[in-house]
This record gives structure tokens, C-alpha cells and sequence, in this order.
């Protein structure tokens, strides 16, 4: 079970109280009478499925019955953070990707790499030097 | 929203005709009493006045000011009595509180809710008749919420004057400690029976008093 931080309660609640309730961040057409087909559907039906970070829209319908967001690592089930409406994530799939990347410091003052892909090491050099 | 042609409705009929609780059934079906080694005692604080009340805190909380006497709850999860113990007002929601009078002063505070509040945006609901306060206490009623709710009740984590709306054995309740011994349940009508009775199930290897 998770324990998760409501931000209108301002605590953990068990994860019985919460309702997932899909991707978060949706826009309705800022213009709905002329708004295409295309937009009226992306925003209808369409929804991101993404591997690994992902914001997505909670209810604490057994509690203070307030809609929040989450953000949510879907391999690792992680919750990273929660944030009540209106506000934006400060973790997002550019973030982490970027911490992973710059990896952790050893003590020597190089930079090991989680990952060793290419091109985060000349990001790694540029960041050291 | 204009709150100042709002109709008002007195739920109690005229004349004297007789009322009963959620849980008159449930009593009348299984009243257990065991005083001398009860280790959990259940008491219906029966027809209380309940009312809730949503708008801004700042609005409401000066009308309640005025007409209580009693300031609105801020913190989350927290609750306010006043000096008798017999008002209270709860956070339910940052914009939702939850207020329980005496049974029958319901309606006259309603009134002088919406009189001082005038035009302001908020809303006051009278919903004594959909739910009831149930009072567990004794030496191990603690132990009977631990077997019942997934929220962390030692006084470390639940104070005396918190409140929180949780789930009950699969129900929804508001859990209130009252006081260091006493815990309140607010319950709904429809679930009162079935949390009774979960109730008696639970607390019977402490011995229940429910007279
Ligand atoms: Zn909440």
C-alpha cells in the first residue's frame, strides 16, 4: 500500500482514500466553437502512455474530497511528488532524465555516470570543468 | 449566488411527534451491556444538530465569530469546541467545515448564519438527518479503531481536537478524538447499523457496553 501526502490535508493518507483518475495537466480548446476535430479529440480521447515519469490527476474522495496532481514513475511506481491544481511539477521527464545523466559525484571530483550513454559524458565534462 | 432569497426549511415538523435515531433500530435489534469488565463503551450522542457550511474561511469564519462565538477551525484536520464541549466546528476540506450543535438549535442558527452572512458566497446545508455521532470509549478503545481504521490513531499521530474523515471497515467515517478518552464517530444514516454492529463484533473479546 502507499502512503500518500495529500496537499489540502497537508498529510499521509493510506492509498485507499485516493481515486486515480488518469493524465493530468488536460486543456479544454481554449476556443471550443472553433476548435478542429483533431483538437476536440486529443483532448477527449487521446492520452499520453509514457515509460517512466508521468503527471497525473488524484481525488482524495475518502478525505477532504479535493482533486490534486502526482507525479508518478510508471516503471518504478515511485511517487516523486504531489502539488495541489493549478500549480506546475517540479519534476518532470526532462529533470530526471538530465539527474540520472549528470549522475553522482565521486570524490576524486570526476563524475560517475549512471547509464554511460555518449553524450551525457561530454555533458558531464562540460558541467565539471 | 445570492443567498439572501434562500429559502429555509425547519426539518423538524410542528407539534411533538415522536423521533428516532439511525441507530433505533439497531438498539432495539442488539443492545449488549456487560457493565462491570467492559473494555469498550458505545454511546449514541442521538439528534444533534449537524450542519455543513462551505465558502471562503475568512467570510465564514467572521460569521461564525459573531453568531457562535467560536472561531473556524484553519488548520487542516483540526477541530474547535466551545467552553461546554457541546458546539464544535470541524475542518472537513479547505473550504468545507463541519458544525454540530445541540439537537434543535439547528435551524435558528441556520437563520442567523444567512442573516449575517448576507450576500456572500457561500452555502449551509442542514444534514442532521443523514448522519448520527457515535461515542466509543474505555480502556481499549483504541485497539477496536486499530483493527477498524488504516489511520495511524496513537496520540503521537491523532491528538486530542483532530478530526479526519477516513475510511471505517470499508465505510466512510468523520473519526474525532473528543478528549483523551473519548473518540466520536460521525456516521452516516444508511451505514449506521452496519458500523454498529461491526462495532460490537470488534470490541466483543473486550467486553462492549452499548446500553
Ligand atoms: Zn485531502
Amino acid at each position: 500500500m502507499f502512503y500518500i501526502h495529500c496537499p489540502y490535508c497537508q498529510e499521509y493518507r493510506e492509498e485507499e482514500e485516493f481515486h486515480p483518475r488518469g493524465q493530468g495537466h488536460l486543456m479544454r480548446p481554449a476556443d471550443p466553437d472553433n476548435a478542429t476535430d483533431e483538437e476536440w479529440g486529443d483532448y477527449l480521447f487521446f492520452r499520453d502512455n509514457p515509460r517512466g515519469i508521468h503527471h497525473e490527476l488524484w481525488v482524495h474522495s475518502v478525505g477532504c474530497r479535493k482533486f490534486f496532481n502526482i507525479t508518478r514513475n510508471t516503471v518504478t511506481y515511485e511517487i516523486l511528488e504531489t502539488y495541489p491544481m493549478g500549480e506546475q511539477p517540479t519534476i518532470t521527464a526532462e529533470s530526471e532524465k538530465l539527474r540520472k545523466e549528470q549522475g553522482v559525484q565521486t570524490a576524486d571530483g570526476g563524475w560517475q555516470t549512471i547509464g554511460a550513454q555518449p553524450d551525457s559524458r561530454a555533458l558531464n565534462e562540460e558541467i565539471s570543468s | 449566488m445570492s443567498n439572501a432569497s434562500a429559502r429555509e426549511f425547519n426539518t423538524v415538523p410542528a407539534g411533538n411527534p415522536g423521533v428516532e435515531s439511525p441507530l433505533a433500530w439497531s438498539y432495539r435489534q442488539q443492545k449488549v451491556s456487560s457493565p462491570a469488565s467492559a473494555g469498550v463503551v458505545l454511546r449514541e450522542k442521538a439528534l444533534l444538530g449537524h450542519m455543513v457550511l462551505r465558502g471562503g474561511a475568512i467570510v465564514l469564519d467572521e460569521a461564525v465569530r459573531q453568531v457562535l462565538g467560536m472561531s473556524l477551525p484553519a488548520k487542516p484536520n483540526t477541530i474547535t469546541r466551545d467552553e461546554a464541549g457541546e458546539r464544535s466546528i470541524q475542518w472537513i476540506s479547505p473550504d468545507e467545515w463541519l458544525v454540530i450543535v445541540p439537537g434543535g438549535e439547528e435551524f435558528d442558527l441556520e437563520h442567523r448564519l444567512r442573516e449575517s452572512l448576507g450576500d456572500a458566497h457561500f452555502s449551509i446545508v442542514n444534514v442532521s438527518g443523514g448522519q448520527t455521532v457515535l461515542m466509543l470509549a474505555g480502556d481499549h478503545a483504541r485497539e477496536v479503531l486499530m483493527k477498524t481504521v488504516s489511520f495511524d490513531v496513537h496520540p503521537s499521530a491523532f491528538p486530542v481536537g483532530k478530526g479526519v474523515t477516513t475510511i471505517f471497515a470499508k465505510a466512510t467515517v468523520v473519526l474525532r478524538r473528543a478528549s483523551e478518552t473519548e473518540w466520536e464517530l460521525v456516521i452516516r444514516r444508511s451505514f449506521a447499523d452496519y458500523c454498529y454492529r461491526w462495532l460490537l463484533d470488534a470490541a466483543s473479546e473486550y467486553g462492549v457496553d452499548s446500553q
